[in-house]
């Protein structure tokens, strides 16, 4: 006894270091298991508060550009309002709408680690909870992963964990969206593609319909080179974003109003397959 | 005069973490490059203090930083780390020197300062980025940021080691 316990005072600077270590490793380890890192992100109370502070000094340096984006945009859907491309207003009540958008702004950003998240200032109070898609009014961003009262985190497309349906536009080819080459922020990676589809280096890259979190057709990028990978029989893409995933400001949160009667429909199939 | 120091390191250990996630998590220079540069926590911290409260203090030092920028705990395992290994690494910079009571920082030479800075940057460097990759397949992935980002962080170290340091007499 005396013996154990000596070891442990000649070595408790050594344990001390191996305990800390490990609590580490399984803060690390456990959120591959999805959201189970619940308060060891950025949308906590303390750094969203933190960043918001921040973000309400540097969002002037840029307010002229974000103007210009924004009456860009505007430009864009009062051109498809005269030319009649949407419905008639009329048609827009509760029953037929299926996707709710929500308004938000950046806090925080990242695109230089392996796994980038963006931080931003809407969360639970104002009903935004995980699995809702962010874009901003070029593309695609990514998904919310963490919510906390006024904040949340949302995983970015440039992930290594991202994985999102995505085609070819005007076509139903579909693949999967991910990123691995992660040091170029401007390129994400199109794969499963079959190699009997016909592409053409430009061609528009938009979301599948596949997906309960996106609207179909909403753009992510343009293809900027295309070769076959390793099995010779699917196409690997590179795919040229059109955010500029350095300078983002506003966004929009999208709701799918029935993704739980998609999912749960889904889960009883599966469950009846068994 | 205790409490003059533990009210110093306080303050660092507070104005390094937000001086990280505010100003050098958004450097992003050539797109992936930026300097850890709250390691200096480490390089300030007075030697002849508590082995223990030091390690535990470094745990949170890591952990703060990677609450803000949603890295996990990988800055903490980084830092605890560099923080067990700090002795070892002072007695092959220093030599048996440091031991003695009268051991001081700023009495040591430039090369010994920018060694010291350097192993703990290295170290703390590469466990970062192999937990962040975490696939060997990238193993030069690993080196070349490990290697590009020592650079920046060991420019920046210095520069802000000679800005603060207290004088010579």
């Amino acid at each position: 006894m005396q013996q154990i316990i000596n070891f442990l005072i000649r070595y408790k600077i050594f344990l001390l270091y191996l305990f800390l270590l490990l609590i580490s490793f399984i803060f690390t380890f456990q959120s591959h298991s999805y959201h189970q890192s619940k308060f060891l992100n950025s949308s906590n109370y303390i750094s969203g508060s933190i960043y918001t502070f921040s973000d309400n000094i540097t969002s002037y340096f840029g307010l002229r550009e974000e103007n210009n984006r924004l009456v860009e945009e505007n430009k864009r859907l009062r051109d498809r309002l005269f030319n009649n491309i949407l419905l008639e207003p009329s048609n827009i009540d509760s029953t037929t709408v299926d996707y709710e958008i929500l308004r938000g702004r950046v806090i925080n950003n990242s695109y230089a680690d392996q796994r980038n998240y963006i931080t931003i200032n809407k969360g639970e109070n104002d009903s935004i909870y995980q699995d809702m898609g962010v874009i901003t009014d070029k593309g695609i961003l990514g998904i919310v992963e963490n919510t906390s009262d006024n904040f949340s985190t949302v995983q970015s497309i440039l992930s290594d964990k991202s994985n999102i349906n995505a085609k070819i536009k005007n076509s139903n080819h579909f693949g999967s969206l991910v990123w691995e080459n992660t040091t170029d922020y401007n390129v994400v990676q199109l794969i499963d593609i079959p190699r009997l589809v016909p592409l053409t280096i430009g061609d528009t890259i938009v979301t599948g319909a596949m997906s309960s979190i996106f609207p179909e057709d909403i753009p992510i990028g343009t293809i900027k080179r295309f070769d076959l990978d390793n099995s010779k029989s699917f196409y690997f893409i590179d795919v040229e974003l059109f955010n500029d995933m350095t300078n983002i400001g506003n966004i929009y949160i999208i709701k799918n109003l029935n993704r739980k009667e998609v999912l749960e429909l889904e889960a009883e199939t599966e469950a009846n397959d068994q | 005069m205790i409490n003059s120091t533990s009210f110093l390191i306080v303050l660092r250990f507070i104005l390094l973490v937000l001086l990280q996630v505010l100003v050098f998590n958004k450097l992003n220079f050539f797109g992936y490059i930026n300097p850890l540069i709250y390691i200096l926590f480490l390089y300030w911290y007075p030697i002849k203090q508590n082995r223990t409260t030091f390690i535990i203090l470094c745990f949170f030092l890591g952990l703060f930083v990677d609450i803000f920028s949603d890295t996990l705990a990988i800055n903490a395992a980084a830092t605890v780390t560099i923080a067990y290994l700090r002795p070892t690494i002072m007695r092959f910079v220093f030599g048996v020197n440091y031991e003695f009571q009268s051991f001081k920082l700023n009495n040591s030479t430039k090369a010994q300062q920018f060694t010291f800075l350097a192993l703990l940057i290295i170290i703390h460097h590469l466990v970062y980025f192999t937990l962040e990759i975490f696939s060997f397949s990238n193993s030069l992935l690993i080196l070349q940021k490990t290697f590009v980002v020592s650079i920046s962080t060991l420019i920046l170290g210095m520069l802000f080691s000679t800005l603060f340091s207290s004088k010579k007499e």
